[in-house]
């Protein structure tokens, strides 16, 4: 079957298998390799991606389910070489040694802060707790996110006022 | 060693502060290439059919309508393995590519059916038909031991390449289900015991647990029939597979390609050789590059931390002096060796912990089962001894009526004194660590109800055996390469190396690169395990810098005309009087061309300053604060304390990352972690049922302390860390229980199910019960001042 979606805000279309998952199309055919499987049964995070914004586990989202929508990977999130204020954060705070959850960590918690830029940490923990790292034992994660909430808030509170 | 005196540690430019990770921006940007991510032209895949038995013989294997499915290329089985050497491992070589003749475990691999996709693979392994004979299984240490029991192996097999090395001297063959038997022994226990006052013992139970590398297992495997082989893998030791791979195809070693790029995670369980003879196989049956990448369910099915079960005995005088120590491990080390013997002979090491006995004896068993292998596990034998050993401190401790910290304070080995006869000193301060970990737990003040404190350390033989090659190349613009065979495996080896070559070649740290371990251009490093290496990857690079820079100055020297002796090595350069050259002006005028480098080595090898083994000693020591539900059962980390006793952080944010990381795997382990067989099966091998820690456990208050007093042997007085803060955790949550309820649980993981189990005895024996302590420890006079430890810098 054929799809069209926007890839990382640019527009595609793709040829696939009903059966493939949205981690195989985007691995496999978009050569989108910083989406990573791990678990595959929705319990590490790992292979999270947003799809209109809302975080899904691509290791089991069927890719048909794309169609007409905003998929956002890792690959999306930096502006030419500037990178998104969580991406900085990460760096900033060592919130990785592997690096394998990052990818899937860092977009969770662009879905978090998207959705609710002044989260608390205790409402960073409980959004979060969907994403498994094994290496760093969290604290430079949270640490991260905090980071980067600070940094953003006042952005979203000019968008709102500008609105 | 002068060197580690070299620098005073404030005037260091690039090594000890928290600089920028070399691999950061490819990790949070997803252009990070792992193994799993790796695709070649014309490349096949596999897939695995595993044993649905523990035990049985294979009486036939039909392939005729595997081979018939669309997209099937071939279906490989033991059987079909021709000319190739079909049984590997360092220690032992036990481990077939593929089940010959028998099955040892459920899920051992028995037909790899190699085709055009993964899933027309995965299809076929359905029409593959297996006639198997079930034979009894042995299914535990008990079962394996007792006399007349059926045997896992029964045949005796070759030594691996690391027989004969000073940790495998003696291989007892396994005809008695007795993979590995190791014997510790000084002083006379006997009569020590005879005249103990106090004694305490017990059998304590560490369970067998998963790593969970959140990257499964995966190789991609290039066979030319001309006679060359490359692979790429996950492997954390990638000249360990080079040579079982030289060894299964008979192939020169300069013939072995074996490239590792990014590993999701290792923890031990990517040391020595995985998947990557069996991938190699397959490419080698189709002619086609081919490649095995397994799921998650497959890695729980691949390798194991050991179980053991632990029986041991600790005395003391009147004055609560430790007078002797005595122990059994019994290792579960399932179907085949891998890197037991290793962990067999580590724990056996380990289990005297960082204290003073002068009487000690253990004996330490790796024994086969009809299980998952076991195999290297973050600690190495040391977390499954740690437990009962600091265990049982608290309980003598109790037992004599003395406080837990100053009965250990009274019996650690203060630096340079010797805990095991014939081995380095300790080169830590081990005391100064314990008391900065117990500083921190009490200044969370009056320990509420329901809360225990407990701080315990351990001590490893670290370092594994110092073999360690490495090249620099100093290019004529001044940018350095480093050619490390060490991997970045997530501890951060490219940035720590690169910090270190900076350091020494004068440089701006950007203008250093490490690059990615490959076979064919990296000199030979032993291993990436067993903490080595900042210890030992570090301080080639810096030698190997050295002798860079010393071949600069002979070429300055003719240069200039001048004899070497006049001349003076000054940050990036070579000064005669008022002339300073660069390194790039050097090569320029040297060689009269632009683009040169020049290579600088280092061989580093069991002599000078790595004569004396361990290379280090490792040390664990961190603290918990817990609070107990005792409704549920549930314990939850309150207060987490580590302290690094690292000689010098090259980079102290890391090092406090990995200490923290090592601490919160030791939390999964003292709280949740348990791989449980019923009968032969695995019962949970699925991340769906196996609990690994999460954000929400995440303690109320982490303190990561780091402890530097340049004492190790690595580049600036650095040792190895990383490893350290797993041991303690799972004794420090049993002693806190203790305190918090008065219960003692001798199993991990501390589920609320046995928390409020021993809860319930608890209270049933209450009338008998003894006396709970209602205090926090109080801490000995604060009469030592903690000696350059240092709050984390932090990039602005």
């Amino acid at each position: 079957m054929k799809i069209a979606f926007e890839l990382n805000g640019k527009p595609a279309s793709l040829e696939i298998e009903p059966r493939e998952t949205l981690a195989e199309v985007l691995r496999a055919r978009c050569r989108l390799t910083g989406v990573k499987l791990s678990c595959e049964s929705q319990v590490c995070g790992t292979c999270t991606v947003l799809v209109d914004d809302i975080p899904v586990s691509a290791c089991t989202y069927l890719a048909y389910e794309i169609r007409d929508k905003h998929v956002t990977t890792i690959e999306g999130l930096a502006v030419g070489n500037c990178l998104h204020p969580l991406q900085q954060a990460f760096l900033d705070n060592f919130a990785f040694q592997c690096g394998f959850c990052t990818p899937g960590m860092i977009l969770a918690a662009k879905a978090l802060l998207d959705e609710n830029a002044g989260a608390s940490d205790e409402e960073i923990i409980a959004y979060m707790s969907g994403n498994l790292c094994r290496c760093t034992g969290y604290l430079g994660i949270l640490n991260a996110i905090r980071q980067a909430a600070a940094e953003l808030q006042p952005h979203a509170k000019q968008k709102k006022t500008g609105e | 060693m002068s060197n580690a005196k070299k620098n005073d540690a404030k005037n260091f430019a690039v090594v000890n502060h928290s600089v920028p990770r070399a691999d950061g921006v490819a990790k949070v940007t997803g252009t990070a290439t792992y193994a799993s991510d790796i695709t070649l032209e014309r490349m096949a895949w596999a897939k695995l059919l595993r044993s649905p038995f523990a035990h049985a013989r294979i009486l036939s294997i039909d392939l005729s309508e595997a081979k018939r499915q669309p997209g099937v290329i071939d279906v490989l089985t033991g059987n079909e393995l021709g000319p190739l050497h079909p049984y590997y491992g360092h220690a032992v070589k036990d481990h077939p590519l593929l089940a010959i003749g028998k099955v040892r475990f459920v899920g051992e691999p028995v037909a790899a059916v190699i085709a055009e996709d993964e899933l027309s693979a995965q299809e076929a392994l359905d029409k593959i038909k297996v006639d198997y004979e079930e034979l009894t299984p042995v299914l535990d240490v008990k079962a394996a031991l007792a006399p007349g029991a059926v045997l896992v192996h029964g045949t005796e097999y070759l030594g691996g390449a690391f027989r004969g090395f000073d940790d495998f001297t003696d291989f007892p063959g396994s005809t008695k289900n007795i993979c590995q038997d190791v014997h510790v022994e000084w002083g006379d226990v006997d009569a020590a015991f005879a005249s103990a006052t106090h004694i305490v013992e017990g059998e304590f139970y560490f369970p067998m647990v998963y790593a969970y590398a959140m990257e499964p297992y995966v190789a991609v495997a290039d066979y030319d029939p001309n006679g060359q082989l490359t692979v790429y893998s996950s492997a954390q030791h990638p000249f360990m597979v080079r040579h079982d791979l030289a060894e299964v195809f008979d192939l020169p070693l300069n013939s072995v390609r074996v490239i590792v790029p990014y590993v999701g995670g290792g923890y031990g369980s990517k040391s020595y050789t995985k998947i990557e003879p069996l991938t190699a196989a397959c490419s080698w049956k189709v002619s086609r590059p081919v490649k095995l990448q397994l799921n998650v369910e497959e890695a729980f099915l691949t390798t194991r931390s050991d179980d053991a079960r632990v029986y041991i005995r600790t005395a003391a005088d009147r004055n609560g002096k430790l007078v002797a120590k005595q122990a059994t491990i019994h290792l579960n080390t399932g179907a085949y060796a891998e890197n037991s013997p290793m962990v067999c002979r580590k724990a056996a090491n380990r289990i005297v912990g960082p204290y003073r006995f002068p009487n000690v004896k253990i004996d330490c068993l790796a024994i086969y089962t009809n299980t998952v292998p076991a195999s290297s596990y973050r600690g190495l034998g040391a977390a499954q001894i740690t437990f009962p050993v600091e265990s049982q401190m608290d309980e003598l401790a109790l037992k004599i009526g003395r406080d837990p910290q100053e009965f250990r304070l009274r019996n650690l080995a203060n630096s340079g004194e010797s805990i095991h006869p014939g081995l380095r000193p300790i080169d830590a301060d081990v005391p100064g660590d314990v008391r900065i970990a117990h500083e921190v737990l009490c200044s969370n003040g009056v320990l509420a109800p329901k809360h225990g404190r407990s701080v315990c350390c351990s001590c490893s033989d670290a370092g594994a055996h110092p073999v360690t090659l490495a090249m620099v190349q100093v290019y004529a613009d001044g940018s350095v390469s480093v050619l490390s065979g060490s991997t970045e495996i997530g501890q951060g080896s490219h940035t720590v190396l690169a910090q270190i070559a900076a350091e020494e070649m004068g440089v701006p740290l950007e203008k250093v690169r490490v690059l990615g371990t490959d076979t064919a251009v990296m000199l030979f490093e032993r291993s990436t395990g067993a903490s080595r290496t900042t210890t030992l990857m570090g301080r080639a690079v810096m030698e190997a810098c050295r002798e860079a820079i010393a071949q600069c100055k002979s070429m300055a020297a003719e240069i200039l005309s001048v004899p070497a002796s006049e001349l003076i090595e000054e940050r990036g350069g070579i000064r005669h009087g008022k002339d300073w050259l660069t390194w790039p002006e050097i090569m320029e005028r040297y060689f009269q061309m632009e683009g040169c480098s020049i290579i600088g080595r280092a061989y580093l090898r069991r002599a000078g300053p790595f004569k004396s083994v361990p290379i280090f000693w490792e040390i664990g020591v961190a603290g918990a604060e817990i609070a107990l539900d005792e409704e549920t059962g549930k314990i939850s980390l309150d207060t987490l304390v580590t302290v690094g006793d690292v000689g010098l952080a090259i980079h102290p944010a890391m090092t406090e990352s990995q200490d923290l990381g090592a601490a919160t795997m030791g939390l999964g382990i003292g709280l949740f972690e348990e791989l449980i067989y019923d009968g032969q099966q695995l019962m949970n091998g699925t991340m769906l049922e196996y609990r690994v820690p999460r954000f929400s456990d995440l303690p109320r208050r982490v303190e990561l302390r780091l402890v530097q007093n340049q004492d190790g042997v690595g580049p600036y007085g650095a040792k190895g860390g990383g490893e350290g803060s797993v041991n303690p955790i799972g004794a420090c949550l049993a002693n806190a229980l203790y305190q918090a309820a008065g219960a003692r649980i001798r199993s991990l993981p501390l589920t609320p199910e046995r928390v409020w189990k021993a809860l319930q005895e608890k209270k049933a024996q209450a009338p008998v019960a003894e006396k709970k302590s209602s205090a926090a420890p109080k801490p000995r006079a604060r009469r030592t001042r903690v000696r350059k430890t240092r709050a984390p810098k932090r990039r602005a």
